[in-house]
């Protein structure tokens, strides 16, 4: 029938066009990775990932960037895991719906859209300027951990909605008090589930710029820091500095591509170890 | 009486409680903070003045704090972006919960969680070294660090988060719909488009509002590529100013509680207001239309 070949037509038409919208969030994707390689890959010696930068930062590495992207990130990781899966587990376990659940999932919304740099002048206010920490690791670490939380959080509550209702009847029918089920049942066999949404956590942390840019992260750091009362250097603060307020911007292109390739890899790391974490618990189940 | 046993349980549960709380503090916190560190610059400048002035000159002598360029570049990035991220991401979202086979899901579900892992940083040198040159020599401009190149750049930082999004909605529009719909003749197609994508509409806007609050909120992008001119845009080739990127790079300079940093967290204020209106909005329509079963169709 004619009508029949047309619909058909349409459809393998619109197919088409939705298989071409993926391909250029693919393409997209890949261009970025290709000119990040092509002009960076060259860059990344031993030397440049051991060395601390000299020459008013034109030459030398990025070793201390490194550290500090670690110590921030998994000092946020250090608030937000802990706040993150006990909340899921109120959530989850305990919360009854009504009021108070319906306010506290608010809250939890709306923080997760908090820009960024709305995250960067509050701990401006609070923790640099009120609570007087200062530019530092402390800092840093207070307002990323809370910009991490919410992302914490909904995996969190999405590993303890994986684990069947039937663990925790036969827990409780044996006896065990709601305590000894969440802690001996249901948290072990959450667990893989949280950890992949930490490594998440993880990477959004090792990112994010706006946050760090008022309350930890320096232009240049003559030592490395030693205690968390000192101010870092950071990856992504690294590259957006040497792009764009340096005295040798175009000197330095080498080296913000090696480092934007760094962060890149980091992160991508990170997210594939969750992706293929992840995809390896979902065969066993 | 409670025994021993009763009462630990509800110390534990209590303990849980509190946590939990801990987002809405937070909260709380930060709009006190933002309001605090806001509020005194309207003791110099009237509020219509700060919000409708069209002149930014925070530094000129005498300073103008007008941010009407910056709230108009805001919205324009935001708006021109998401003319490129609806269709992209929603259109990604049927891709993978409709058509594709497991392998390709496989394949393509990486792609588009990567694309979210970009660092915000990332995303902006790359506009700024390649795709600022590139259409600087294309359409032949003064500058490539634009509107349009803010745009395209957060276009693709907003698209994960409305295909994720989309994504769910339609897997939650349950499968007797769909074989209702193929069982009575009509494609696979005309399923999708007069069966599935209405039943899944409320979450698609949702998705949709959210990818936008992500656009306006961004900071790195808008920053390093958008131009800096705080300027209301005419044309998409403008240079523009968007909120977050006038805090970001002023921040440094303005002294401590002078009028300009007072100015620029009210402009944060700003920021905040408009990213909780984006997501009350979208919690509104989620909760209102929530999408349960065939029944309430």
């Amino acid at each position: 029938m004619k009508n029949s070949t047309l619909r058909k037509a349409i459809q393998s038409g619109v197919f088409s066009l939705l298989r071409l919208s993926v391909l250029i969030n693919a393409m997209a994707l890949a261009i970025i990775v290709y000119f990040l390689v092509i002009n960076g890959a060259h860059v990344i010696t031993w030397e440049f990932l051991t060395q601390k930068p000299f020459d008013s930062m034109t030459q030398g590495g990025i070793m201390p960037c490194i550290v500090g992207t670690m110590l921030l990130s998994f000092g946020a990781m250090a608030i937000a895991f802990p706040l993150g899966v006990s909340s899921a587990i109120y959530l989850h376990e305990y919360a009854r719906p009504g009021k108070l659940l319906r306010f506290i999932r608010f809250a939890i919304n709306n923080l997760a859209g908090v820009p960024s740099v709305v995250f960067g002048l509050f701990g401006l206010a609070f923790f640099v300027t009120w609570m007087g920490f200062g530019v530092s690791i402390l800092s840093g670490i207070l307002t990323l951990g809370f910009l991490i939380l919410p992302v914490i959080i909904g995996t969190s509550e999405e590993a303890l909605r994986s684990v069947p209702q039937t663990f925790r009847e036969a827990s409780l029918g044996l006896g065990a008090t709601k305590w000894q089920t969440i802690s001996r049942v249901v948290l072990p066999a959450a667990m893989p589930g949280m950890l992949t949404g930490s490594i998440l956590g993880l990477s959004r942390a090792a990112g994010e710029t706006a946050a760090i840019m008022f309350t930890a992260a320096v232009y240049y750091s003559p030592r490395m820091p030693h205690s968390i009362f000192n101010d870092v250097m950071a990856l992504p603060y690294h590259v957006y500095v040497l792009a764009t307020a340096g005295t040798a911007i175009d000197k330095t292109r080498p080296l913000q591509y090696g480092t934007s390739l760094v962060l890149i890899m980091l992160v991508f790391g990170m997210n594939l170890i969750a992706i293929v974490y992840r995809a390896r618990m979902q065969k066993t189940k | 009486m409670k025994t021993p046993r009763a009462f630990r349980e509800t110390c534990i549960k209590n303990f849980f409680l509190l946590t939990a709380c801990i987002s809405i503090l937070v909260l709380t916190l930060i709009m006190a903070f933002l309001f605090i560190q806001g509020m005194p610059i309207f003791k110099t400048v009237p509020v219509t003045d700060f919000l409708f002035g069209s002149n930014w000159y925070p530094t000129s002598e005498p300073p103008d704090f007008g941010i009407l360029p910056l709230i108009a570049a805001s919205l324009a990035v935001t708006f021109v972006s998401s003319l490129m991220a609806i269709p992209l991401g929603v259109m990604t979202a049927i891709y993978l919960a409709e058509i594709c086979s497991r392998r390709a899901r496989n394949i393509v579900k990486p792609i588009v969680e990567l694309l979210a892992a970009l660092p915000s940083v990332v995303i902006g040198f790359f506009g700024m070294v390649i795709v600022a040159p590139f259409l600087q020599d294309y359409f032949d401009l003064d500058t490539g660090l634009n509107l349009f190149n803010a745009s395209i750049m957060l276009a693709f930082m907003s698209i994960p988060t409305i295909c994720t999004v989309s994504e769910d909605a339609i897997y939650a529009v349950p499968g007797e719909l769909k074989e209702a719909s193929l069982g009575l003749g009509a494609t696979h197609w005309q399923t999708i488009a007069k069966v599935i994508l209405p039943a899944s509409l409320s979450g698609i806007s949702t998705a949709v509002i959210l990818g936008m609050s992500r656009a306006i909120g961004e900071t790195m992008v808008v920053l390093m590529v958008a131009g800096g001119a705080a300027l209301i845009p005419l044309s998409i080739f403008d240079p523009v100013r968007p909120m977050p990127a006038s805090i970001a790079a002023e921040m440094a300079e303005a002294p401590f509680q002078s009028d300009h940093y007072y100015a620029l967290f009210a402009t944060g204020m700003v920021l905040f207001i408009f990213t909780l209106i984006f997501n009350m909005v979208a919690e509104h329509i989620a909760h209102k239309h929530k999408q349960t079963g065939a029944a309430t169709l």
